[in-house]
């Protein structure tokens, strides 16, 4: 299969936490590699992961379905999924931040991608990124807080590149 | 594999999805009309990502083995 018109994928990236992060990331680099035009329009929480500097975390208590392994140790030990009573996760100072580097190291270990990474290849590849311009408003952002090559725009921007799109996904 | 010619090799192993992809992609791009990149990985969903990727791009998937967890591919850039 081999089409003249290169197929076009818009993607609305709305969170901003580690777990969150990777979907649109991943998508819109892997439709790049497979050379489709990509947009992703980041709004909301969605914004931050355009900073220069990204600091997303990962919030265990929001996320019961999250499997709480530990990426050192022994085979069997990290196997285990370790119990975490909600009012532990959601009462313990320093939690989420303890979480974020466990679940960074594991992924370290596994060999996959760190979000600064892909979206480095993003921008590599011409995957256009836009951020919210309300949004930006609301939460204090200016481009001057953002990477190079974010461009601006509203509603209007994304869904005229959606209309033509042959993939448009919410993250 | 029967046709062990290559023009230039990539080793994907130890990484997991999108990177053996985006990887391939940036290999192939350095590489001439005709020329074949030999693509290895142990991530056991690059044998469907890889047909999907030859597949979508026009560049024709050679070959492609299993050898104890490694998964070799030859890529021809179209």
């Amino acid at each position: 299969m081999n089409e003249d018109k290169p197929k076009r994928m818009a993607l609305i990236a709305s969170q901003g936490t580690l777990d969150w992060a990777y979907p649109p990331f991943i998508l819109a680099s892997t439709a790049a590699a497979m050379e489709m035009h990509v947009a992703v329009f980041f709004t909301f929480y969605g914004l931050t992961l355009l900073k220069k500097k990204i600091s997303a975390k990962v919030a265990p208590h929001s996320n019961p379905a999250m499997p709480m392994k530990m990426p050192y140790g022994p085979k069997e030990f990290q196997n285990i999924e370790w119990p975490m009573p909600k009012m532990l996760m959601g009462n313990m100072p320093g939690f989420d931040t303890v979480a974020t580097s466990l679940m960074k190291e594991t992924f370290k270990k596994k060999g996959v991608a760190t979000i600064e990474e892909l979206r480095e290849i993003c921008i590599d590849s011409g995957v256009k990124l836009i951020g919210c311009q309300m949004t930006m408003d609301v939460f204090g952002f200016s481009q001057n807080d953002f990477v190079d090559g974010v461009e601006v725009g509203g509603a209007a921007t994304f869904l005229e590149f959606a209309a033509d799109s042959d993939i448009q996904l919410f993250i | 594999m029967s046709n062990n010619q290559f023009d230039s090799e990539l080793d994907c192993q130890g990484l997991n999805c999108p990177l053996p992809i985006l990887k391939t992609k940036k290999a192939m791009d350095g590489l001439s009309s005709g020329q074949i990149l030999k693509m290895m990985a142990t991530d056991p969903g690059s044998v469907n990502d890889v047909q999907s990727w030859t597949k979508r791009t026009g560049n024709p998937l050679m070959d492609h083995s299993e050898d104890n967890g490694v998964y070799s591919f030859l890529i021809q850039k179209k």
